[in-house]
């Protein structure tokens, strides 16, 4: 018995010497992100940011003696972790390398648990922002280049007071997402001074939400604070809010940011306020320009997160000189951050050239990422203010 | 003053989107509960008879607005809600030629005719979707508000503003003219009390030469006259999705049970009883009795009886209790 596996041992490490050797291999990454499901209009353009950063990587023939990076697309549905993680073990089957996914926080750590730690295989999702994540036991497999919904409740606490807030009547969408990142908002404006009136979940996809907002305005508050979808009951609240009269100015996180909102609403919206994770200057110009000529929406949540998750793999696997899980999985922290060579998307042929001759790398990408803690984006945020009905970013954070 | 401004706030908060919301479930119940008095079956269609008359008034609502037609300050949908109607009876119609009457010849019993609705139920559902698409479509034009809570502040100084919405007052109207057609309709003309004659004593009736068929095609048209125009008032009111008028389903059967079913009266007021309810139980009082009360009683709780979570919840509640101690309604309908 000790001999077989002294045997299998010996003929595994020959044959991944004999990979890396050889010339024109091929990596395999797999992308498991919900294709169908609550979020897929967003993971197209996520996909697409993700197979952007491959083929850079597999044009510039400098990873790996000229490896080509293979992208494997496979269904989360994002809600239905039976799906996600049947799919995942497929992935897995197939041979891949690396898998970045899953994307929304529930099929994430059902994949991470049941496929992921058991194969030993590393995990880098882009979009995974619940706070629950940070904690979970991951062997150090899994990382993430979105931040975790605790940080929006910092910086939007911190917003909050710098305006002046005194009191917040909060309410969320009734989900993991909503309920995380309003327990977060709660918490971090509660330890700054600040009063939460009232703290109650609305359902989606109704269409009356007097009562919810009859209960809202009883609390009162300076400002409504509502960590919804702004598809969704995120608008119904905002509407209902605005038609008796109970607010006019409203907090809006992440989820309710984007051009839909402003148009619905109307010019009632004009001075409210929120933040959404993102970041401005040269990576995500870049990255914006990129993903125009492939042909995609590179502003689309997510998207740049995607590129990024699909860099830091490769980065990692050339600086470990290894495609296997357990030797490059280490090293995703040190090209991640500081010290070394700022690299930024359309650039990864000269990150690899850096990280080939033994050099180091510190990537921004197009997110800026900058892992922390347990393998998790620090996380800039935009701060938005609703000015004659459109979305303005007023800084970052 | 405070006590105005607590008068003002319950009817902002409570009274006027209680009245509007108990005026359409009192019109979707009356369509319920007619069905089971005169063809003698729980519809679970209703719901989606009254997505697919509002999808037609919304389609004809589209066209109008993009051809330039509209009624000033009042929504478009009013001028397109006729055509909502058309097509909505000619729909009930035809699904009661090809799969109720089958069953009717057949004198099935009642649960089976439930049953069956439950299969229309889904392939209307499927049909809306097919035609409209399931998100949130938005037809409301026309002036927003009779008077919004920022004029009503300034015209009295109060502190508290009250705010009534222009779907709101056209529900209200609607609402009381549609009862009293109804009503004039089932006690005064031939047809209405030949329908009645029916749906009291079936053999009876046919004995003495009305004809059946004509009764079921009459109370037809009137169900879909009034889905029609309760799912339109609703959706100017609110918004219009697929999926939330399948869940109206729920609230429309407890006001009508609660009521009474087959009694349009009860209809009517299990329609109040269950919107009121609602809205009341899981209402926050803390802002009301803020103003009445003297300071050193003010509360510091929210004096929120449920949370808002359990809104559905209220509606089974007050239908288990009915159904408990009066099974046959408030207003003594037929037994179940």
């Amino acid at each position: 018995m000790k001999k077989l596996l002294m045997a299998s041992a010996a003929i595994a490490l020959a044959t991944s010497t004999a990979f890396a050797g050889s010339h024109a291999t091929e990596v395999k990454l797999g992308i498991l992100i919900g294709f169908t499901g609550p979020i897929e209009s967003l993971t197209t353009p996520m996909a697409g940011g993700a197979e952007l950063a491959m083929k850079e990587v597999s044009d510039s023939g400098k990873l790996l003696d000229a490896a080509t990076v293979v992208s494997m697309r496979a269904d989360s549905g994002c809600i239905d972790n039976g799906l996600a993680t049947a799919n995942a073990e497929r992935l897995i089957a197939d041979g891949i390398h690396g898998l970045i996914g899953a994307d929304c926080s529930g099929v994430t750590g059902a994949v991470l648990q049941n496929v992921a730690i058991p194969n030993g295989m590393v995990m880098i999702s882009p979009s995974a922002t619940s706070p629950g994540l940070s904690t979970m036991d991951d062997n150090d497999l899994f990382f993430r280049t979105s931040p975790s919904d605790a940080r929006e409740g910092q910086v939007m606490a911190d917003i909050l007071i710098e305006k002046g807030v005194k009191s917040i009547a909060l309410t969320y969408t009734n989900n993991d997402y909503g309920k995380g990142l309003a327990d977060a908002i709660k918490s971090s404006f509660e330890a700054l001074g600040g009063e939460v009136t009232i703290y109650a979940a609305h359902e989606d996809g109704k269409a009356d939400y007097s009562a919810e907002v009859g209960a809202l305005a009883s609390a009162g508050g300076d400002i409504l604070v509502v960590a919804g979808y702004l598809d969704q009951g995120g608008l119904g609240i905002i509407q209902a809010a605005l038609d008796t009269g109970a607010f006019d100015t409203f907090g809006l996180p992440g989820g309710m940011i984007g051009e839909n909102l402003p148009k619905n609403v109307g010019p009632d919206l004009d001075g409210s306020y929120g933040q959404v994770a993102g970041s401005g200057g040269k990576g995500a110009d870049n990255f914006s320009k990129m993903a125009e000529a492939a042909g995609f929406d590179g502003t689309s949540p997510y998207a740049p997160e995607s590129y990024d998750a699909a860099a830091l793999f490769m980065f990692a696997m050339q600086a470990a000189d290894s495609t296997d899980p357990a030797k490059y999985g280490p090293h995703i922290f040190d090209v991640a951050n500081a010290p070394g060579e700022k690299i930024y998307p359309g650039e990864l042929a000269k990150g690899l050239e850096i990280l080939a001759a033994g050099g180091e790398i510190d990537y921004v990408g197009a997110s800026s990422v900058e892992l922390i803690g347990p393998g998790e984006s620090a996380g800039t945020y935009r701060e938005i203010m609703v000015k004659d009905g459109k979305n303005v970013t007023v800084k970052f954070h | 003053m405070d006590f105005l401004n607590a008068l003002v706030a319950i009817s902002n908060y409570i009274l006027m989107p209680g009245i509007a919301y108990g005026s359409q479930l009192a019109l979707g119940a009356l369509g319920a509960t007619l069905i089971y008095g005169i063809l003698r079956f729980s519809n679970f269609a209703h719901g989606d008879t009254m997505a697919f008359g509002t999808m037609v008034t919304i389609l004809v609502t589209w066209w109008m607005q993009s051809a330039g037609i509209s009624l000033g300050v009042l929504p478009t949908a009013l001028l397109a809600l006729p055509f909502g109607i058309l097509g909505c009876m000619a729909m009930v119609l035809f699904t009661d030629r090809y799969v109720y009457r089958f069953y009717r010849r057949q004198k099935a019993k009642p649960v089976i005719l439930v049953i069956v609705s439950m299969g229309v139920m889904f392939i209307l559902n499927g049909v809306v979707r097919f035609i409209i698409g399931p998100n949130d479509q938005r037809f409301a034009d026309g002036e927003r508000f009779i008077i919004s809570a920022r004029e009503f502040k300034e015209m009295t100084g109060l502190r508290e503003g009250l705010a009534i919405k222009t779907t709101q007052g056209i529900t209200v109207i609607t609402a009381v003219l549609v009862v009293i057609l109804l009503f004039w309709f089932l006690n005064r003309t031939r047809t209405g009390k030949s329908m009645r004659a029916y749906s009291d004593n079936e053999d009876l009736a046919l004995l003495s030469g009305i004809n059946p068929e004509r009764v079921v095609m009459y109370t037809w048209l009137i169900v879909a006259a009034l889905a029609t125009v309760a799912g339109t008032l609703y959706g100017l009111d609110k918004t219009f999705k697929p999926f939330t008028y399948f869940q109206l389903l729920l609230p429309i059967f407890a006001a009508a049970i609660v009521g009474g079913l087959g009694n349009p009266l009860g209809a009517i007021a299990g329609g109040y009883i269950i919107a009121f309810s609602e809205v009341t139980i899981t209402y926050a009082w803390k802002k009301v009795l803020k103003y009445l009360m003297p300071e050193s009683l003010e509360p510091s709780s929210l004096v929120q009886l449920l949370s808002t979570d359990y809104k559905f919840a209220v509606s089974f509640a007050i239908l288990l209790i009915v159904l408990l101690f009066k099974p046959t309604g408030l207003f003594s309908g037929k037994t179940a």
